[in-house]
């Protein structure tokens, strides 16, 4: 259920997303979902790759900051109502979600939802012990 | 006007020999009671009796602002602090202020120069002055605030700061003149437009005493039409006394230096060697009157030109043209004076940003803008957005404490800013050159 991501820090300036995205096709590396809000001066690009140590590797050798967090990554079925009974079932168990993200595979019937929490063990199991099928990346 | 026509208009070679009399016996004054300067001055060989002409005062070894930080705080007063009226202080080069500190004689002499220079410009008993620079350890309040008020004139210690309130103050209260930068006059006009006032109808000014930071006679004729009102120059600076040392009379061709409390001269800031007449040169003074912390051959850095004709308003005193840039890296900003020194200091003492820095002055809106670029070394700030700008606003705020300004920090990738193999140069100051 634990996934692990890659942050790294942006400038908020023209092509710097694209270069980034270089170094990671040139190293082969496949982007599985990817994060970033809007801002002034800079961003967080929050990123799942299909390999994070070697990703990890290459943008440093780039010049990239980057650091890992892990998330908790579930899967809800792509029809109304299945996203409300999860964030129902953490709001009640008063489980605070710093940030949330989703990416859905062309062709499949579910989305995958990223959280990023406070105790990733708690809600692992929470979301087992209801039920909620767990999505498993890297 | 005249405040001091004794002084004002004396004959050239009359005051030339006051000159020398008082350099010669400040020269022993500070080698008897400053056991810095006599340390100084007998490592490089200097003794005060060596000075037998004006021409001899290029022997005087010099005095710079790096002399005032290794004294901090008290290490160039020559009289006990028992005597001490006033202590002002001013930005140094790395985290320490430069203290100065005054007499009761001294604050005699910084009030009376102020006056001066408020009676030059066209000051009278009858004005309401509205002083809108920040009062505190800052010279330039308290000294134009003491001036104003020997002359006679009402004051209105509004400070700086809150504008729409200053442009309130002036138009209520029906000021007549102005003290402030250059740059704030501009500042407050603007908001004064913002909030509907027709400047020409509601405002009553006449006269603008700007001074602390350089300013260009266009930035004058652009204030003077924006306000209504004459704009004077005037010159000073903490480490000699504060305001008062020079300033504009009504024929605005230059400001006239209080040369009886203030001997100047022009030096080349390679050769160090005096510069011949007329040429533009970096400006060094001595307090010839100061008791409590006298300078001598401080070198302000601020490079300008001399005239020694007399001036038509009457007065005879040396005029020194508008500052036309510094011989170091000292940056003038919102009136607050700036080193990189200082900012670097800072950067270097945040572990979690990298030792490079890159330091960005605008002017927007007539107000001068300070940005910082650092870059984010710490990978572990990247797990929340709380992190990253809780730590811009460490970097601003342990700034703040330093430059007494407030910056805009902003944060780039690590490697990104420009590294430099020989001498860096780390300041892009993008305002207009004023």
């Amino acid at each position: 259920m634990k996934v692990k991501q890659i942050a790294v820090f942006l400038e908020n300036r023209k092509g710097r997303l694209c270069d980034f995205a270089k170094i990671l096709h040139e190293a082969n590396i496949n982007i599985k979902g990817m994060y970033i809000a809007d801002t002034t001066d800079y961003g967080i690009l929050r990123v799942i790759t299909n390999d994070n140590d070697k990703a990890m590797k290459v943008l440093k050798e780039n010049g990239f900051n980057t650091t890992v967090t892990e998330l908790i990554g579930f899967k809800v079925a792509d029809k109304p109502g299945e996203m409300h009974k999860v964030l129902k079932l953490l709001n009640d168990s008063n489980v605070d979600i710093s940030y949330l993200y989703s990416y859905s595979e062309l062709g499949s019937n579910q989305a995958a939802i990223l959280i990023k929490v406070e105790d990733n063990d708690f809600v692992s199991k929470l979301l087992l012990s209801n039920n909620v099928e767990p999505f498993i990346e890297n | 006007m005249i405040y001091d026509i004794k002084n004002e208009t004396m004959k050239r070679e009359d005051m030339e020999n006051l000159q020398l009399e008082k350099f010669k016996k400040i020269l022993h004054y500070v080698y008897k009671n400053v056991p810095y300067y006599k340390n100084k001055y007998d490592l490089a060989g200097f003794h005060p009796s060596m000075v037998k002409t004006l021409n001899d005062i290029k022997k005087v070894p010099f005095t710079e602002k790096s002399d005032l930080r290794d004294a901090y705080p008290y290490g160039l007063l020559a009289v006990p602090t028992s005597q001490l009226k006033r202590i002002h202080a001013s930005s140094g080069t790395s985290g320490k202020p430069t203290v100065v500190c005054y007499t009761e004689n001294d604050m005699e002499v910084w009030t009376e120069c102020c006056a001066r220079v408020c009676v030059a410009a066209g000051l009278t008993s009858d004005d309401i002055v509205q002083v809108s620079f920040g009062y505190g350890l800052f010279t330039g309040a308290l000294g134009m605030h003491q001036g104003a008020s020997r002359v006679g004139a009402a004051i209105i210690p509004a400070s700086s700061g809150n504008t729409e309130r200053q442009a309130m103050l002036l138009k209520d209260l029906k000021a007549t003149a102005l003290v402030s930068t250059p740059s704030y006059a501009l500042h407050i006009a603007e908001i004064a437009r913002k909030l509907g006032y027709d400047i020409k109808k509601d405002f009553n000014l006449k006269l603008g005493l700007f001074g602390s930071e350089a300013s260009s006679e266009e930035m004058h004729i652009e204030i003077a039409k924006q306000l209504n009102l004459f704009t004077t120059d005037n010159y000073g600076l903490s480490e000699v006394i504060g305001p008062g040392v020079s300033g504009e009379c009504r024929k605005k061709k230059g400001m006239h230096i209080n040369e009886d409390h203030f001997y100047p001269e022009l030096i080349n800031s390679d050769t160090l060697e005096p510069v011949k007449s007329g040429e533009v040169g970096e400006l060094v003074l001595t307090t010839l009157t100061k008791n409590a912390m006298p300078v001598i051959r401080y070198r302000t850095k601020d490079i300008c030109k001399l005239d020694y004709s007399p001036c038509e308003c009457g007065r005879t005193t040396v005029r020194m043209s508008k500052i036309l840039g510094r011989s170091d890296d000292m940056l003038i900003i919102r009136g607050v004076n700036v080193f990189p020194s200082q900012i670097e200091s800072v950067i270097m003492d945040i572990p979690e940003i990298g030792s490079q820095y890159e330091i960005i002055v605008t002017r927007e809106n007539n107000m001068d803008r300070l940005e910082v670029r650092v870059e984010v070394a710490d990978a572990s700030l990247l797990t929340d957005y709380k992190k990253l700008m809780d730590l811009s606003n460490k970097v601003k705020h342990n700034l703040r404490v330093v430059l007494q300004i407030d910056a805009h920090v902003k944060l780039v990738e690590p490697l990104s800013l420009k590294r430099f193999e020989g001498k860096a140069n780390r300041v892009t100051d993008l305002r207009k050159k004023s």
